[in-house]
């Protein structure tokens, strides 16, 4: 091994570790590639390969009124999750990257805490909680559950960004005579941005295809991974696959966007 | 000043019994807690604060009370036992809870390996490729339950695997669904990036130039693996295998969707208890093991962690 030089030595790890960069990633798309092709072949029982094709799973997904509901309660715990999680979030990230106060270190931990833990045991807590507070179930519940477990992921989205912030541009402001408002508005907001605009597209996607804190809190209402999973377990249709193309390829596109638009405005 | 020491009594007492004698002029213990309280970051953490105590804390305070209910009471106005703490070892509860751990063990060390050479291959060969890493978060934003269906799909009798082999060498594999083996994938197929991000942080935490010296010393490749690498990247490496053992401890879904319930894990006897046999108190206690164990270990982990040195890269 001493006498290999190191060029090459590195050339051959190299190769070695791409092909099982590429393996990981066959192994993470071929699911979802099988999703794919069940939404698309006629059959209602998927067979491989694939001999009908059909479009008609896609055309009763959209002209569906009750999947129409579940999109909406989707799309609003989701939208309510993004805006009051980034807001928290920013708040708290600030306590956690830029400002040096005791008690900090305790802080940054305990507010990890929720990450650390399993999702569908923090649904039944939460349903147990809020029965103890006579609240019922429902979308309301939802947003809270997911807000416990995406605030702290959006917090640590944004305090990456603040770590790299130096407060002596915000110190500068105030030399000049700017109100507390003005520094934010005009100095701290748009240097974290990129950081912002990152945590609200997490938020956004991770409620979005939240299942196990859904499942405990929506009560009646149902999320989109909700019904999909109900009729995987019974009354399964080749909606089910359709629909999940459908939602995969949002979350795709809104990563795809957020990214082109990221690269777009550091140029 | 309203705690400045006056000529009563009352307040030469307490001068007495505490060691801190307030001066005039000299902050009191109530003003350096407002001083405290008045500062941007305390300020600003109150909010994330107070959706952690009242959403995460709270519910899983609630949770342990209930763990001491008599069994399927419903409120907490009963007096404490230790039934439902028998309950979990008489009548093979802790037989999940077993088996959860195993799989969470199995899983964890499973994906330490299949994760090392990715996080190793993005901080340094791949030079952090934008596309590669959004190839590999998008799956955290799939819900599982799509993803799983995806490898009952894969792997059916004439699905995705089976469907290929007959049609090309006229091989039948069939049975590939509904047993412990694909269960464990299933759970490394579900926590591969809660591996992979972590321990691509630790592996970016190494300086190259480490690496180089001892390459220059005649360090083997193995040596400088074992030596070097590891013990630097071991922050991420640890935050990585403690969330996934812990999400994968209380995971239900990959049990269901691929085991076929050939494993019941912790998490669904929890479920099942809270649910169908509106045994709350019992539920209680199961996840109230859940908890201490998840608690020991990430606390345990946290308190060790320098997470300013971690994050900001500097």
């Amino acid at each position: 091994m001493e006498n290999v030089p190191a060029a090459f030595r590195n050339r051959a790890s190299e190769r070695a570790m791409r092909t099982w960069t590429l393996l990981v990633l066959v192994f993470i798309y071929l699911p979802m590639v099988a999703v794919v092709l069940a939404s698309l072949s006629k059959i209602r029982f998927f067979m491989f390969p694939v001999k009908a094709w059909s479009l008609e799973w896609y055309v009763s997904v959209l002209s569906s009124i009750e999947i129409r509901d579940y999109l909406w309660t989707s799309l609003i715990i989701a939208t309510l999750v993004t805006v009051i999680s980034v807001l928290l979030a920013i708040a708290g990230a600030l306590a956690f990257a830029r400002y040096d106060w005791k008690g900090r270190s305790i802080y940054q931990k305990l507010i990890l805490l929720p990450i650390f833990f399993p999702q569908a045991v923090l649904g039944l807590a939460i349903l147990l909680w809020s029965s103890a507070w006579d609240v019922s179930s429902g979308w309301e519940l939802a947003v809270f559950a997911h807000l416990v477990w995406i605030v702290p992921v959006v917090t640590l989205v944004i305090s990456i960004q603040v770590y790299g912030f130096d407060p002596a541009v915000e110190e500068a402001a105030f030399d000049m005579g700017a109100s507390r408002w003005q520094v934010f508005k005009e100095i701290t907001f748009p240097i974290l941005w990129p950081g912002i605009f990152s945590g609200a597209l997490f938020a956004f996607l991770l409620s979005w295809g939240n299942f196990p804190l859904s499942a405990f809190t929506t009560g009646a209402e149902q999320t989109i991974p909700e019904w999909l999973y109900a009729k995987m377990v019974a009354g399964y249709t080749p909606q089910v696959p359709a629909l999940g193309t459908l939602t995969t390829l949002l979350a795709g596109v809104l990563l795809l966007g957020g990214y082109w638009l990221g690269t777009r405005r550091r140029k | 000043m309203m705690n400045a020491p006056g000529p009563s009594s009352l307040s030469k007492a307490r001068k007495d019994s505490e060691s801190v004698i307030p001066m005039p002029g000299s902050p009191t213990r109530l003003q350096a807690f407002a001083a405290w309280a008045r500062q941007p970051g305390v300020l600003l953490s109150l909010p994330a604060l107070v959706v952690f105590l009242f959403g995460f804390l709270g519910p899983l305070l609630l949770v342990i009370l209930y763990g001491f209910m008599p069994a399927r009471s419903f409120g907490l106005d009963h007096l404490p036992t230790l039934e439902n703490f028998v309950t979990v070892f008489q009548d093979s509860y802790y037989l999940s809870f077993a088996w959860s751990v195993g799989l969470a063990l199995a899983t964890t060390i499973i994906l330490m390996l299949v994760c090392w050479p990715v996080a190793y291959g993005l901080s340094r060969i791949f030079r952090r490729s934008m596309i590669l890493t959004l190839l590999l978060v998008l799956p955290l934003f799939v819900s599982e339950n799509v993803r799983l269906f995806g490898w009952v799909l894969t792997l059916l009798n004439h699905g995705i695997l089976d469907g290929t082999a007959r049609t090309l060498f006229g091989w039948e594999v069939s049975d590939l669904l509904y047993n412990v083996p694909v269960t464990i994938m299933g759970m490394v197929y579900v926590y591969l990036p809660f591996m992979l991000f972590p321990m691509a942080l630790g592996v970016s935490m190494i300086p190259e130039a480490c690496r180089e010296a001892a390459f220059d010393m005649g360090a083997s490749r193995w040596q400088v693996f074992r030596e070097v690498e590891v013990p630097l990247a071991m922050p991420g490496i640890l935050i990585g295998a403690l969330l996934t053992f812990v999400l994968t401890l209380g995971s239900i879904s990959e049990a269901k969707i691929l085991g076929g319930q050939s494993v019941i894990m912790i998490a669904h006897d929890i479920e099942t208890a809270f649910t169908y046999a509106q045994n709350w108190p019992l539920g209680s206690a199961l996840s109230t093991l859940l908890i201490l164990l998840t608690g020991v270990l990430v606390i345990g982990l946290l308190s060790k962690l320098n997470i300013d040195k971690l994050l900001s890269r500097k």
